[in-house]
């Protein structure tokens, strides 16, 4: 596909298709890993140091994210045998994975080293639970938290669903338009040999589950699990020599906030998302728009977290998320499939990577389904997406991640096969 | 001087050094809702800042603010996190518009306080009067008790209020 010419001088994409990620890696998506941090982190990056077919002594940067959760990046460093560079490892969840790219991108572009590893390793399910129960549930309430926490309104769920609610009640979104996100993701997971559930389900198996806190049932949330996954950046020219084809990084917006992201209900429409702002970064930037975008990895902690994103990015009008997301166009063999590893609700819970790893493998051509491997090592893909067949998107070319934070708070990156 | 206290279970702290917190509660306790106001471009604020989001002033001061508004949103929950709201649920956690100050410094504003829905004695409401609040619902505040110097602002009903016909509610129950 002819992607605008390089020489557009009117937008700052100086750095557009100059880096790649050339190597992903992760470890079982499991409840209850029975490893530390360390382990499944120093998993994963093998994992994708191995997938890019280089040595330990090619990396020589590493950047991690985390809340307390987790071990810092020269640990596992000095497990795999990797001497640094530069390495940090920073406070983040959900939208840390493509701002961290983009970091890694102006790391190696001040020339303070050569190819980063970013890594994210969790026990989302049996240490620190993402659902902020356990420990997290009985912690001392203060501070800013006097204002959430001592109303019982602290978990993501709880604190998102004022955002969703509204969004019901100002366009009319339905539970069952919404419900499904889950029943996309979930054929697409019944076709990934990884994911952790991999039943399919239907939108009364959604809206027939229990109610978590309203809008949300049980089925509306994503997964805990615990699992490390590790992407790896380098400059595109030396992606060429990697075992796989080049996977480009167009475009990133990293971290965009709407005003008062410490308290996003506070600025409205509170039914309005980061993504409102971060479109006008990211789209101009890549030098295409939503409608060139072959598949999307938008952030699903919930299924309301994919279908605000869509819209708010512009891949359908103000108030349309609803039917964009239960007409047909985000499930596999429809015109732009969503989170086709079954993401976030279906896969396991990553604070994102694994959206931005399954892009990669689709901009490869090499998803790892269940259809079989031709003597070259790759599959061969039959499209066929019957439960337990493929999953890989035909012509992809151009991806679309869009990572969440909270309604507050969003990052975002366009990546093209090379 | 720091505070220490419990509440449903939760330890409640406020550091000597969050004044802001201080000051706030401090008024809660005494029942009488006060915000910061700049003392720049006379905008209130919440939750209690350090200094004034919309001109960046470092100045303001303590003004009585009417504790009336309607729901802007809710949550309803079902499935509680924190151990001692597990007793509770269905509880609902309302976002407020206050009237004071709605719709500046811009349309899409309004202070927005959070609050259980409670009884007129501050209490988590009855489980059956959860269905009667909704989007739209007018209400006013009313305090918990929690400690000397901290009291939380919660939401009741307004019955003096011109109430909607009714209120937006999540569409199954």
């Amino acid at each position: 596909m002819p992607l605008p010419a390089e020489t557009d001088a009117s937008t700052p994409k100086h750095l557009r298709d100059k880096y790649a990620i050339v190597g992903v890696g992760e470890t079982t998506y499991t409840r209850g890993s029975g490893k530390t941090t360390r382990a499944l982190g120093t998993w994963a990056v093998r994992n994708a140091i191995q997938d890019a077919g280089l040595k330990p002594s090619d990396i020589d940067g590493m950047l991690s994210y985390q809340s307390g959760d987790s071990t810092f990046g020269p640990f596992i460093a000095g497990d795999v045998g990797i001497r640094l560079n530069f390495y940090m490892d920073v406070f983040g969840g959900g939208s840390s994975t493509e701002a961290l790219i983009g970091i890694a991108i102006g790391v190696i572009e001040a020339g303070m080293c050569k190819a980063v590893v970013i890594f994210r390793a969790m026990n989302g399910y049996s240490q620190v639970r993402i659902g902020g129960t356990g420990a997290r549930s009985v912690a001392p309430v203060a501070g800013d938290m006097l204002h959430a926490r001592a109303y019982g309104w602290q978990s993501a769920g709880q604190m998102f669903s004022f955002t969703f609610l509204r969004h019901m009640y100002d366009y009319g979104t339905t539970p069952e338009q919404v419900a499904a996100v889950r029943v996309a993701h979930s054929h697409h997971a019944s076709n990934n040999p990884k994911a952790y559930y991999k039943k399919r389900l239907t939108v009364e198996d959604v809206t027939g589950s229990r109610i978590i806190c309203k809008p949300l049932h049980l089925l509306d949330c994503c997964v805990e699990t615990d699992n490390a996954t590790a992407i790896i950046v380098t400059r595109a020219e030396r992606a060429r020599d990697g075992r796989h084809h080049p996977v480009l990084v167009r475009s990133i917006a990293g971290r965009v906030c709407k005003p008062r992201s410490d308290m996003h209900y506070q600025h409205g429409p509170i039914s309005r998302v980061a993504g409102y702002y971060a479109r006008d970064i990211l789209w101009p930037n890549a030098g295409v728009g939503p409608e060139d975008i072959d598949v999307t990895g938008s952030y699903d902690a919930f299924t309301f977290t994919t279908m605000l994103q869509l819209e708010d990015y512009g891949f359908c009008k103000k108030g349309e998320g609803g039917h964009y997301v239960s007409d047909g166009t985000i499930r596999l063999g429809g015109r732009r499939p969503n989170n086709t590893s079954g993401g976030h609700l279906c896969e396991g819970y990553t604070h994102g990577m694994n959206m931005v790893i399954e892009n990669v493998r689709q901009l490869r051509h090499d998803v790892d389904d269940s259809c079989p491997v031709g003597p070259d090592g790759k599959r061969k893909h039959t499209y066929d997406y019957g439960e337990g067949g493929c999953r890989q998107v035909k012509s992809c070319e151009l991806s679309a991640n869009l990572g969440w934070a909270n309604p507050g708070t969003g990052s975002a990156m366009v990546m093209r096969r090379g | 001087m720091s505070i220490k206290a419990e509440y449903l279970g939760m330890p409640l702290v406020i550091d000597d050094l969050d004044g802001e917190n201080l000051a706030y509660f401090e008024h809660c306790a005494q029942h009488n809702f006060h915000l910061q106001q700049c003392t720049s471009c006379s905008l209130l604020r919440y939750p209690p800042a350090t200094a004034c989001p919309w001109c960046m002033g470092a100045e303001s001061k303590w003004v009585p603010v009417e504790g009336k508004g309607e729901v802007h949103s809710y949550t309803e929950v079902h499935h509680a996190i924190q151990p001692a709201f597990k007793a509770h649920t269905p509880y609902l956690v309302l976002l407020v518009d206050l009237d004071t100050q709605k719709g500046k410094p811009t349309e899409h504003e309004a202070l927005r306080v959070v609050g259980n829905f409670a009884t007129p004695g501050g209490t988590l409401a009855p489980r059956d009067a959860v269905k009667t609040v909704g989007i739209g619902t007018r209400v006013r505040m009313v305090f918990a008790d929690v400690a000397p110097g901290l009291s939380l602002p919660h939401w009741t009903i307004d019955q003096t209020a011109t109430q909607p016909a009714k209120p937006w509610r999540y569409p199954q129950e």
